[in-house]
């Protein structure tokens, strides 16, 4: 075992010495929650066994993954901010979007519950905690999930309350805005993935529970799309094209409904629905 | 506080085991301050050199400014760099955004003020008298300078070694100008900021112990040149 390691790490440190060696690789550029939950280093060795190519990804929040995509770092990107994505559509920054898998956001809070949101929809909480001045734990940085709950706020015919004492934008990735939430005993707006791994690491007794879920305003949509080959004359054209190809494929959407993180599936296939 | 604890055992787990993760770190933080601390040492102890030796018009005002750019915060430098490096900006054709000589690149911006101002200080601070000393031995101009250097070699051994310490610690242009890209661009820092992101905290303590190992070897050796040199 350990003379099998050895080699192992011989051999990936040849590898990063090598960089001609490898096979065809194609950049992306994608959220944490795609990262995080372990989904990109689960596809990954299957997508280069389909395809023969080697994705390189950089985990961001999704408005710096769009924003590269716009800037032709990457050439291809993998986000869940539909309206976002679909404004540079239009602006042909970006091309051939494609949806292909979706899960849902959830609203967490402490098990007491001060504002009394459980069962209810996600508006109706929504108006129940800015009434109720119960403190919200936002991630304040233009990410996929701030996103979807500026949305839900301007659904509700709220203001967003940013400048509101109960208002907290902490400005940090998903699992230090649920902990900062569990602190202060606030609710939050969180992607079911980064709950899981959240509940799995409480052992059993975490600070936040499931208050709302199920609210068809929570669903939460990923979407792959590569850059403009006109604005971008360098990106990958042809391995994008099979990147695109691939998320929408049977395969790929099989390989997405198998995978489970402490037992339960986290994203659900959609393509061409 | 147990997560401490945790992360102690699994840094030992990790080195022991040779977890290809890990060692893929190692290699990435290697071979990125190895790059950068060359690039600044090689740029920063002659500029430095002459920065502190020869008079010139507009020489305090350098000096200042190298001082004041001790203080860059390695955010801004990171996205400078991006700025430069992005295909859209000036020098995107070469391709180095998310590599490790991008990486690098970003990494000497910030480990040469530190080698700079420090070598200029030791020069600075050498008696007066070497220079006519020397001079009335029969050196040359050449070596004057030369003997003065190596007469301020021990500051300017803890010039690099500070720079050393800085640039194998950084994180916010390793992430910017990196990617954090695992097997590619994923140094021991960047890892750490993306364990603790994630919650994994014992996993991000067992990392940060790696990296002091690095450290550790590091300045053993330094310590071995620095006995060597002693007069």
């Amino acid at each position: 075992m350990s003379a099998k390691r050895l080699v192992l790490a011989l051999a990936l440190t040849l590898a990063m010495a090598c960089p001609a060696l490898a096979a065809d690789t194609l950049m992306m550029a994608t959220t944490t929650s795609t990262q995080d939950s372990g989904l990109l280093d689960y596809m990954a060795p299957i997508f280069l066994k389909a395809t023969g190519i080697e994705l390189k990804w950089v985990a961001v929040g999704t408005g710096k993954a769009l924003e590269h995509g716009k800037n032709c770092d990457v050439d291809v990107l993998m986000v869940h901010a539909p309206k976002a994505e679909k404004e540079l559509i239009d602006s042909g920054a970006l091309v051939d979007r494609r949806q292909f898998m979706y899960n849902d956001f959830v609203l967490v809070g402490p098990a007491g519950d001060p504002a009394g949101v459980k069962g209810k929809t996600a508006a109706e909480a929504l108006k129940l905690i800015s009434e109720k001045k119960a403190p919200f734990v936002s991630r304040g940085d233009d990410s996929g999930t701030h996103k979807a709950e500026q949305g839900l706020w301007k659904a509700v015919d709220l203001p967003l309350p940013d400048k509101e004492s109960w208002y907290i934008s902490a400005g940090q990735g998903m699992m230090a805005t649920l902990a900062m939430a569990g602190e202060r005993g606030g609710y939050c707006l969180v992607d079911r993935g980064t709950y899981i791994s959240y509940e799995a690491k409480a052992k059993g007794k975490p600070a936040l529970v499931i208050l709302v879920e199920g609210d068809k305003k929570l669903a939460n949509q990923y979407s792959v799309m590569m850059a403009n080959p006109e604005k971008c004359p360098k990106v990958k054209k042809d391995l994008a094209k099979k990147f695109l190809d691939y998320w929408v494929s049977p395969e790929a959407q099989k390989a997405i409904a198998d995978y489970k993180l402490e037992g339960k599936q986290l994203f659900f296939p959609n393509a061409g629905k | 506080m147990d997560f401490i604890l945790e992360g102690l055992v699994t840094a030992v787990r990790l080195l022991a085991g040779l977890d290809p993760e890990t060692f893929s770190a190692v290699w990435a933080t290697l071979a990125v301050s190895g790059l950068s601390l060359t690039a600044t040492l090689l740029l920063g102890i002659p500029l430095g050199f002459a920065l502190g030796y020869f008079q010139f018009p507009g020489k305090r005002v350098v000096r200042t400014l190298v001082e004041t750019s001790l203080s860059l915060p390695t955010v801004v430098i990171g996205l400078v760099v991006y700025a430069f490096l992005s295909r859209r900006g000036p020098l995107g054709d070469l391709g180095l955004l998310f590599t490790v000589s991008g990486m690098a690149i970003g990494l000497t911006i910030l480990g040469l003020p530190i080698v700079l101002a420090i070598t200029a200080t030791a020069v600075e601070g050498l008696e007066e008298r070497l220079r006519f000393t020397l001079l009335t031995l029969g050196a040359n101009k050449r070596q004057v300078a030369l003997a003065s250097l190596w007469e301020a070699r021990f500051a300017v051994l803890l010039g690099a070694i500070t720079a050393f310490g800085r640039i194998v610690s950084e994180v916010g242009i390793a992430m910017m100008v990196g990617g954090n890209i695992k097997w590619h661009t994923r140094t021991i820092t960047t890892a750490v900021a993306l364990e603790t992101n994630k919650g994994e905290f014992g996993q991000g303590i067992a990392l940060g112990c790696v990296l002091m190992v690095i450290a550790l070897v590091v300045n053993l050796a330094a310590g071995f040149f620095r006995r060597r040199a002693k007069p």
